[in-house]
């Protein structure tokens, strides 16, 4: 047994390996991901691709409204989630006392969280479409997308709080404060760069869904923008399903579908971009 | 001469079942430094905590008898505990200058009291700052974070925190028991100049400390005030066993 022993030299030389081997994995297949894409994307894209609406069942023109209907939902989502998620971990973390209540709450927006997203687009069609009678419309499936992410910002904004040390909130009381001015100055100034942690990851899965907005807003071809918020949109993820599998001409549509599945990625990627500078400037100036 | 400023009477605080002040008499008078002693646990920071309330912040803590400021009852139904707080400046044990400028930090008390006159503010900001000691290390970098800031310049800034909203009396809850020698020589001195002033309480676990800066000193042990004379007195000639016992590290 003694003679197999490796030396401890040995050991850690192989496990470094070994965790350098997993993290290059990792990496790569992400790139390569996004170099299959680019590459088979990138010959469409051009000024037309992304300012003209598409024509001939999408295997023509170009992927405007779609752009706009993602950036719209994206935006509509946010507006509706992102105060009462931020205004929701804020009265879990700071106004309830540790009790039964606190904890179904808790465990309830953790189960929230896992719920498929499906079955959001389920619930989204029976209440904003049906039952408030909003019909497939962009309100509805911002509203939708909305309740998705709630439980993600809810989340993030608990877990910020949490992370203040206590002993600002007492510094703050101390000098009399009363609890809403601590929350607002000494708080919540500490907390923003994690609160738009969750604002990115928010803004990064709406974009991608298609679930939701399935049977609540998403128009497989229209070639023009929403004139009201309870008018259709198009939206990039749903369009990129209509090209792949219901055209006429699925052939002459792959390179769209690669086209706009690039645009997605880039979105996403330049969202959460911008979102980052947003936290860095919060970082530098809380410090 | 001599006014009463703080005070307790037949003052006891429960953490849900533990009794954790026993029947407190207390008084201290203006313009004193009093010193609260006694091993961890023994309730002298609970009962500098009872001065301004803020273990109101504590769940499950219950009290009966009171405990006086200027003769009003602090645990009276009509009192506003935020304004009771604006009067009863507190500094903790470890430094919690707030992730803003230096300037804000001092300027915050007065902000959220409403007062937005910028002269004013100045005025105090600059003000509190030379009677914490700190102007002349700080009055060039009055935008730069508090954070940059040694932790003895830290507490410094905490105290002239305290100092800006100009409360009566000052609670000190181990002020300089995080920091270095010649930090809490600084601390020392400035509370010893603060006195002329304001009526300070300092909770500390340091003899030497108590020794040097207090004018009275309180013994704590397991809830209740054992001893309390001044100071001079508790060091050299102590009336009880267990003060004796403790001052001179044989238990605590």
């Amino acid at each position: 047994m003694q003679g197999f022993r490796l030396s401890k030299k040995t050991n850690q030389l192989l496990a470094f390996n070994l965790f350098r081997l997993v993290s290059f994995m990792v990496v790569a297949s992400l790139f390569l991901i996004l170099g299959f894409i680019i590459i088979n994307g990138i010959s469409v894209i051009n000024w037309d691709f992304l300012t003209k609406a598409p024509s001939n069942n999408g295997t023509e023109g170009g992927i405007m409204p779609a752009i706009v209907g993602t950036l719209l939902l994206v935006l509509g989502s946010i507006i509706f989630a992102f105060p009462i998620g931020v205004l929701s971990g804020i009265y879990i973390n700071e106004y309830l006392k540790e009790n039964w209540f606190k904890k179904i709450v808790r465990s309830m927006t953790n189960n929230l969280s896992g719920v498929p997203s499906i079955v959001f687009g389920l619930f989204g069609m029976a209440l904003f479409v049906h039952t408030l009678n909003f019909g497939d419309s962009l309100i509805a499936g911002s509203l939708t997308l909305g309740l998705m992410v709630l439980p993600i910002i809810i989340r993030t904004t608990e877990e910020a709080l949490k992370s203040v040390d206590d002993s600002l909130r007492q510094g703050s009381y101390a000098l009399g404060a009363t609890k809403l001015q601590t929350i607002r100055k000494v708080v919540l100034p500490v907390c923003y760069p994690n609160i738009v942690t969750g604002l990115i990851l928010s803004v990064s899965r709406v974009s991608g869904e298609t679930a939701p907005i399935l049977f609540t807003c998403a128009a497989s071809f229209l070639p023009r923008l929403p004139h009201s918020i309870f008018d259709q949109v198009m939206a990039l993820p749903y369009h990129l399903y209509v090209l792949i599998v219901s055209g006429t001409d699925l052939e002459k549509a792959r390179p769209m579908a690669y086209g706009t599945a690039f645009v997605l990625i880039a979105l996403v990627l330049f969202v959460n971009l911008f979102a980052n500078a947003v936290r860095n400037y919060f970082i530098k100036k809380s410090k | 001469m001599s006014t009463t400023k703080v005070e307790a009477k037949q003052f006891n605080l429960y953490y849900g079942e533990y009794h954790a002040l026993k029947d407190i008499e207390f008084k201290a008078t203006e313009n004193t430094i009093t010193a609260f002693i006694g091993p961890s646990g023994c309730g002298k920071s609970t009962l500098l905590r009872s001065f301004n309330r803020m273990n109101d912040l504590i769940d499950g803590v219950r009290t009966t008898g009171q405990t006086l400021i200027d003769g009003i009852n602090v645990y009276d139904k009509s009192i506003d505990v935020d304004e009771l707080r604006k009067k009863v400046g507190m500094v903790f044990q470890k430094p919690n200058p707030f992730p803003k400028s230096i300037f804000e930090n001092v300027a915050y008390g007065l902000r959220i009291d409403g007062i937005s006159d910028k002269h004013f503010i100045e005025e105090r900001v600059v003000s509190s700052l030379q009677k914490a000691a700190l102007w002349n290390e700080v009055k060039d970098k009055l935008k730069k974070s508090a954070n940059a800031l040694s932790g003895g310049q830290q507490q410094r800034l905490c105290i002239a925190r305290a100092l800006a909203i100009e409360p009566s009396v000052i609670l000190m809850d181990e002020p300089a028991s995080a920091l270095d020698p010649l930090s809490t020589s600084k601390i020392e001195e400035l509370i010893y100049e603060l006195k002329q002033h304001y009526t300070i309480i300092i909770v500390t676990h340091n003899m030497q400390q108590a020794a040097r800066v207090s004018d009275h000193t309180a013994f704590f042990y397991l809830g209740e005030l054992i001893e309390y004379d001044e100071t001079k007195t508790i060091f050299t000639n102590p009336k009880s066993l267990q003060t004796q016992n403790y001052i001179t590290g044989r238990f605590g």
